[in-house]
């Protein structure tokens, strides 16, 4: 069974398709990439995906179960985590209280248990602590913990989004533009940590603009134009399909 | 007194002690120093600590602005009087009321937070202020077809805590002193602020509170870092709104009678005014925010009595002048500690990075225009 399915689900805001009946599926421990020119729709596939919308029409299924109609925090319960484009850091909370967040979805401690600080839920706090110090580690910002969100070089940014989604324990991870703004060196960097992360049996859904980082790194790619996918495959067959020239250069299909 | 400070940080048990030596003697110092009208003004410091503790857990931690918070504190004072009152012959036991008043605060709470949880900032504060000024006015209304809240004339004869047979209605004659009942109410008070804080205080480095500066920081994130924003929007409302319905039996037994006079739009707004200019968030400036705009116009009184000491008659109306100042000391605040007089870490930050990003936007018109 496929990890994660998307079957004929459109979207419109009034009059406008955001997306038609686009279907994809994305297999556990790939790493799968979506392209497309600006306004084609990824990013609304994405908030369709993880809840941030309600679909107009069709189904996302997780592991065969429907969450198109779930709201957010369920669906990063079971397994489905995401960054944003324009990344959204809890800015005025430091590096460590970010991925410390994260671990709400993981961790139980209520008002009471809170409020008493009984032993269970102090042993949960310093789980939640430990785990997000091993997370900015993993990352690449260890001994960033105490710096403020926004005070953080943008790049450090961008990394400190997906310790944090990290700590949600995904088993799909959807990275929207993750290298945008970056240069090469960083970039070559970031593509280290996805494969790291593929490695440690994380699947990867990719939102790029960089043709050069997808190719080297995508199992498999699609691509959206005006809401609609217009091909799908290995990354070299998707290359040198004509209707993605197409749609990338404004030539005739 | 740097050196003072710096060996009492070295010590915080020391401080404790000193603390709560301070905080057991101050109703005999402020009762025998000053009189009873300053230890009655005591008293009211403590209730306004709780509300501004409360209201702190709804703005201050969860982001949400909250104009009508008092009606909370007005819920809590009616139903103590329906429960322990001659009007429907009910003599309830205070400690039976108090938790049955919180709870009933906070059930409004949801009932209020749940139609405004898609609404933000200026939206919310409207909507809110809205439901304030909607329970003052059923207050006021309510005595017909069935006299549940006596109308504007506010109900009476509200039964004084009592405590093992003790009642606080009445002096105490011990040792040739006679105490009257505000010394006990102080120290109930006390009590209950102090329980409050304390709940504050855990909540505010915990999972919940965590969650809730995720959510006011950035909702969608918060969302999708699994946090059921909901839920915990509903309980930051209704965890506030318990703390001001406690605050509010409180009230109603201290006073032996509430009428909706008591709780204005002014009231909603004056515990915000603590909570802003004291740090929001931060709960020693929240405590400060509360004893300052309950002392300070109290103080202000005496304006009269020293006009006339120095000009020989009342030029301004005290009542008058004491607004004024209130005022402008509430700009000057604004303009020279905009965080708030102790801010909170997080505050702090805030106001420091909007600073520092007009400083550079300053520099880079500067550029361009060189």
């Amino acid at each position: 069974m496929a990890l994660l399915s998307v079957d004929n689900v459109s979207k419109r805001f009034g009059g406008i398709n955001a997306l038609e009946a686009v279907s994809l599926t994305v297999e556990a421990g790939e790493i799968y990439g979506l392209i497309g020119p600006n306004g084609a729709g990824k990013t609304t596939l994405f908030n369709c995906m993880t809840g941030l919308y309600t679909v107009t029409s069709g189904a996302v299924r997780l592991e065969g179960a429907e969450v198109q109609d779930i709201p957010p925090h369920q669906i990063v319960k079971r397994g489905f985590a995401r960054t944003f484009q324009n990344i959204r850091l809890f800015a005025n909370m430091t590096a460590l209280e970010n991925v410390m967040v994260g671990r709400h979805a993981r961790t139980r401690a209520n008002v009471l248990g809170a409020v008493l600080r009984c032993r269970k839920t102090r042993a949960e706090e310093t789980g939640i602590r430990d785990r997000a110090h091993e997370l900015l580690r993993y990352v690449g910002l260890a001994g960033k913990g105490r710096t403020l969100a926004s005070h953080l070089a943008y790049g450090d940014q961008r990394r400190l989004e997906i310790a944090r989604a990290l700590a949600t324990e995904p088993k799909l991870l959807a990275l929207d533009e993750p290298v945008a703004g970056m240069n090469p060196n960083e970039r070559q960097q970031m593509g280290e940590l996805f494969r790291k992360l593929r490695e440690g049996g994380v699947t990867l859904l990719l939102i790029e603009h960089d043709v050069k980082l997808v190719m080297g790194l995508c199992d498999r790619v699609a691509v959206l134009d005006y809401g609609r996918k217009i091909a799908e495959g290995p990354a070299e067959a998707v290359r040198n399909d004509p209707a993605v020239i197409a749609a990338y250069l404004g030539g005739e299909a | 007194m740097n050196l003072v400070l710096e060996s009492l940080r070295r010590r915080p048990r020391l401080v404790a002690i000193l603390l709560a030596v301070l905080l057991a003697a101050l109703p005999f110092l402020m009762g025998f120093g000053l009189g009873n009208a300053w230890l009655r003004v005591l008293d009211f410091v403590l209730l306004y600590v709780l509300l501004a503790i409360g209201l702190n857990i709804v703005v201050g931690y969860a982001g949400l602005l909250d104009l009508g918070y008092i009606a909370f504190y007005a819920l809590g004072a009616y139903l103590y009087a329906w429960l322990a009152s001659p009007h429907f012959g009910l003599h309830l036991p205070f400690w039976a009321v108090l938790p049955i008043g919180a709870a009933f605060a906070g059930l409004f709470g949801v009932l209020l937070g749940a139609p405004t949880l898609r609404l933000r900032g200026d939206y919310l504060a409207i909507v809110t202020l809205g439901f304030g000024e909607i329970i003052r006015i059923f207050m006021n209304n309510l005595n017909a077809p069935f006299n549940l809240t006596n109308g504007p004339q506010g109900m009476n004869l509200i039964d004084p805590v009592s405590v093992a047979g003790f009642s606080f209605g009445r002096p105490l004659h011990v040792f040739g002193l006679t105490l009257p009942p505000t010394y006990f109410y102080y120290y109930l008070f006390l009590a209950f602020t102090l329980l409050a804080i304390f709940v504050a205080w855990r909540l505010q480095d915990s999972r919940i509170g965590r969650a809730w500066g995720a959510i006011r920081e950035d909702e969608v994130a918060a969302a999708a870092m699994g946090i059921n924003t909901r839920n915990l929007k509903l309980l930051a409302f209704a965890m506030g709104a318990s703390f001001g319905g406690l605050a509010g039996g409180l009230f109603a037994a201290f006073q032996g009678f509430i009428s909706p006079e008591s709780f204005t739009l002014w009231e909603s707004i004056l515990v915000l005014c603590m909570i802003v200019l004291g740090g929001m968030g931060n709960i020693p400036g929240v405590i400060l925010g509360a004893i300052l705009l309950t002392m300070i116009p109290e103080a202000l009184r005496y304006l009269g009595d020293l006009q006339r000491a120095i000009l020989g008659q009342v030029v301004v109306d005290p009542s008058d002048l004491r607004m004024l100042l209130f005022g402008v000391a509430l700009v000057g605040m604004m303009l020279f500690r905009p965080a708030g007089l102790l801010p909170s870490r997080q505050r702090r930050r805030e106001f420091a990075a909007e600073e520092g990003l007009a400083e550079q936007e300053q520099a880079n018109l500067y550029d361009t225009r060189n």
